[in-house]
């Protein structure tokens, strides 16, 4: 059968997928709209004259955009230049994978590269290559994580809390940023306070335009900032009102405070802009992260970030965004590696991309992990969110890989939520700022996200927000406040994180603090992967907190059920089951622990009442029925074919405590069955019934239609085995030599 | 005196001032509450900037080394001078002469990397039409 348009129903069906919403293009490479090797892409060449580099990839210097110039007079290494693009392309991607090469050598090779050799080396690379070389070339040896932290109605209390439930989970980065930049200074300050509960050290951003976001760093209230972008065409850089001599002053700004900076970049930009002059993705992204080097940023947030969805658009796009991570990683830089925008809405396809770099590693293995709920997502929703954090989580646990991460109780979760609005309560109470009520703290503490709390923003957030400017409020306010109402430790760790900027030690690449306030950088922590047994391996301690998550159930709690319908029936043995006594019976064979350990069948059954349709089918039938124990095997094929041997019409139910069922005949081989019901959790009461009637049936020498299970297409192993595997071990431990025993049942009443 | 090591704040605290020449060792909660801590005691002074650009030039990152060395010209200058030579960077925002006297009052201030940067970004600016 066709739809009306003619198509198949299979057709129509996949129109319906979530793939199908993402939009793919072909490549086009006038538009940018190409990965890898666009034909515009220029022949890498260099020139040096006198120690000075005239000439790249093919521009002399009289034509150097402002791009080329910013790289000749202070990106490219010009006593290396010759050496580097001397190598050939694939003698040069071989060194980045091996790791019989020093992470450091590459980097001074890389120095003395230009953008567009750097993109043909990368191209060469296989995902597998890719994966393999960042796990080398990253800075730092212990992976980090960034997260968003925002809702939509720029609520204090709330981003407090949050940003407290986000420490607690093991991010060490938190970015908010907010729809109405007036309320950016409160949001901030909220930011910062709730930050520090529950462990020192984590760092805070609020990412709004350049000269604002600057200036919040300047008073203290974040200590980080990333928002510093930088673009592969010269027109783009211009459209985003910077050029890499601006860029490199502020990149001097925020170092001349102790605030730590990165800039950002990422594909798809300069193809939005339409002004990609008809370049490849990853060769505008090499002239990004050469720049980002050269004025001296000790990191950079690409892999695709804005952009990510024009470049998941178009053919090997996240081969791209990966290989721009390892980019930055090439260039000596703090890597913190995009999966911030949601790129498909297929979560396979979103999983895809995200998972070759957790497995690789990263300084940070996202530039935004969603903290809190898409809707509150003040970025638009990011590639994984609040709504994804037991999956995360549970991969993590999978694949073992340091996903950073760790699972949260609500004990444990509450209390710091309540602290972190209540510490920001009383800040902004003692700064006359804002006032809120005992319940809107209390809706903040459980908020899911800010519907829970408040439907509208107010105007309030933003008169708080200007007066904290017109006040030239700064983090020592905030200390003094924190200190003034009883609130020490929150002020001690907002006073250190201001005190470190009187050290500078995370002015270095691809520094954070850990929970311990020591600070990991490329000078503390670098990354020495050479191989296997070499780099970052988790901590016993961390293997055991990353297995705990809210999904895992212990032996006693799968068994837990069991218990109270225990002694539901009563199966007494009453010595060896005779063999064939009368022609016209079905034998009831049941397994080891059934009625004896194993009370519950996966279908919610209790073993009484699956074993009391049985016999009813059997009965309705006008056959003689007898239950006999097999204790020598557990296996249902087994079981059923000995009560088939004993069976005077040679035909046999054999049943498992779990409730799994078959219909057996003596003349079939063992592992052979008339009908088999395997799925036990969807055999319900009236299925047990029909089985009896069949089995009562072939014993007659009928042919019974067979029983049929519901359709359904869940697995049932993810949410059953373990209770299999529980209730098996009963099964097994009941096991013993020796004849079948005949078996008296009675129901209590 | 041992020569200080990074990381810094895990050394003597005793040994690193900010701006007003306050000890980080001094700086505390109690005192913050007395009033008295000012906004030039968490400022970092030029003189650990450049020990850090010393650590990151032996690290091999010679340009994050010359940003903090002109990180360390720029905490000498007020946040709003700070972020008026910003602005004036920008694309179109300043004529030729305007971005000589940034850089004249860069230099003056000691902030010589600075002001060579600027020259720097006159030169091509002027190539590449960006004067406002």
């Amino acid at each position: 059968m066709a739809t009306p348009s003619g198509k198949s129903l299979r057709s129509a069906f996949y129109e319906t997928r979530s793939i199908s919403r993402d939009v793919l293009v072909p490549e086009d490479p006038a538009l940018g709209l190409i990965a890898f090797a666009s034909p515009n892409d220029p022949e890498p060449s260099i020139r040096i004259a006198a120690g000075r580099v005239v000439e790249i990839d093919g521009v002399a210097e009289a034509d150097f955009d402002l791009i080329d110039a910013y790289l000749a007079a202070h990106g490219i290494d010009a006593a290396v230049a010759e050496e580097a693009m001397a190598i050939d392309d694939v003698a040069f991607a071989r060194l980045i994978v091996s790791t019989a090469v020093p992470r450091q050598e590459v980097v001074r090779l890389v120095g003395g590269s230009t953008p567009a050799k750097i993109a043909r080396v990368l191209g060469l690379l296989s995902p597998l290559e890719l994966m393999q070389a960042m796990a080398k070339m990253r800075v730092r040896r212990t992976p980090s994580i960034q997260a968003h932290v925002t809702n939509r109605i720029d609520h204090p209390l709330l981003i407090a809390a949050d940003a407290a439930s986000a420490v607690a989970l093991g991010f060490r980065e938190l970015e908010t940023t907010v729809p109405v930049l007036r309320d950016a200074p409160l949001v901030a300050l909220a930011l910062l306070i709730g930050s520090q509960g529950p462990a020192p050290g984590a760092l805070t951003q609020c990412s709004v335009e350049e000269r604002t976001e600057l200036e919040l760093g300047l008073r203290g209230l974040t200590t980080y900032a990333e928002t510093v972008s930088v673009y592969g065409t010269e027109q783009v850089f211009l459209d985003g009102d910077d050029t890499p001599w601006s860029k490199a002053l502020l990149a001097s700004s925020y170092a001349s405070r102790g605030l730590k900076m990165r800039f950002t970049s990422g594909s798809g930009a300069e193809v939005l802009m339409g002004a990609a002059e008809g370049k490849s993705m990853l060769y505008l992204e090499a002239r990004c992260v050469a720049i980002t080097r050269a004025a001296g940023s000790q990191g950079t947030q690409n892999g695709g970030i804005d952009g990510i969805s024009v470049t998941a658009s178009v053919p090997n796009g996240m081969r791209e965004a990966l290989a721009e991570n390892l980019l930055a990683m090439l260039y000596g830089l703090e890597s913190c590696s995009g999966n911030d925008t949601q790129m498909s809405a297929s979560d396979m396809r979103r999983t895809a991309h995200t998972l070759p770099l957790l497995l690789a590693g990263s300084d940070f293995l996202f530039s935004g992990y969603g903290s809190i709920p898409t809707y509150d997502n003040s970025f638009g929703p990011s590639n994984f969110n609040a709504e994804d954090l037991d999956d995360y989580l549970v991969i993590q646990r999978d694949w073992g890989f340091e996903g950073v991460l760790r699972s949260c109780d609500d004990a444990t979760l509450l209390p710091l939520r309540r602290r972190a609005a209540e510490a920001c309560r009383a800040v902004l109470d003692e700064l006359e700022l804002m006032r809120f009520s005992d319940d809107e703290v209390e809706r903040c503490v459980h908020a899911h996200g800010s519907l829970d709390v408040a439907e509208h923003q107010t105007e309030e957030t933003a008169r708080a927000g200007d007066a904290i400017i017109e006040r030239e409020l700064t983090a020592i306010d905030v200390v003094r406040a924190l200190a003034v109402r009883g609130f020490d430790v929150e002020a001690e760790r907002v006073l250190e994180m201001t005190r470190q900027r009187l050290f500078g030690d995370h002015l270095q690449t691809s520094a954070i603090f850990d929970e311990d306030m020591h600070v990991l950088s490329g000078l503390t922590d670098p990354n020495d992967y050479a191989g296997p047994g070499t780099g970052y391996r988790p901590s016993r301690a961390r293997k055991l907190e990353m297995a705990q998550v809210r999904q895992v159930r212990s032996h006693d709690e799968l068994l837990a059920e069991q218990a109270p319908v225990a002694g539901c029936i009563q199966l007494s043995d009453r010595g060896p089951a005779e063999a064939r006594p009368r022609p016209d019976e079905v034998v009831v064979g049941i397994s080891p622990a059934f009625g004896v350990d194993v009370w519950l069948t996966l279908s919610g059954l209790t073993v009484a009442e699956a074993l009391r349709q049985v016999l009813a089918g059997i009965e309705e039938e006008g056959v003689a029925a007898r239950i006999v124990r097999v204790t020598h095997s557990i296996d249902l094929g087994m079981i059923g074919w000995t009560a088939a041997n004993l069976s005077g019409s040679g035909v046999a139910l054999g049943m498992q405590g779990k409730g799994t069922a078959l219909i057996h005949r003596a003349d079939l081989p063992v592992l052979s069955n008339l009908e088999l019901l395997s799925v036990a959790p969807l055999i319900d009461g009236a299925r047990y019934r029909l089985m009896g009637r069949n089995a009562a049936r072939h014993a007659r020498g009928e042919q019974p239609a067979p029983v049929l299970l519901p359709e359904s297409g869940e697995a049932f192993g993810p949410r059953y085995h373990a209770k299999v595997v529980a209730l098996v071990a009963r099964e097994r431990a009941r096991v013993r030599p020796g004849p079948p025993q005949t078996v008296e049942a009675t129901w209590p009443s | 005196m041992a020569e200080l090591t990074y990381p810094l704040g895990e050394g003597d605290r005793s040994r690193i001032a900010a701006q007003s020449g306050r000890k980080a060792s001094q700086l505390t909660v109690a005192d913050v509450r007395a009033g008295a801590v000012s906004a030039v005691d968490a400022r970092v002074d030029p003189s650990t900037l450049h020990l850090q650009a010393t650590f990151a030039e032996q690290a091999g990152n010679p340009q994050l080394a010359e940003n903090l060395r002109r990180g360390a010209e720029l905490a000498l200058f007020a946040d709003d001078d700070v972020l008026r030579f910003y602005d004036a960077l920008r694309p179109g925002r300043s004529s030729e002469q305007e971005l000589l006297a940034i850089a004249a009052e860069l230099a003056a201030g000691g902030a010589d990397r600075c002001a060579a940067l600027v020259l720097e970004a006159r030169e091509h600016y002027a190539r590449r039409g960006l004067f406002g």
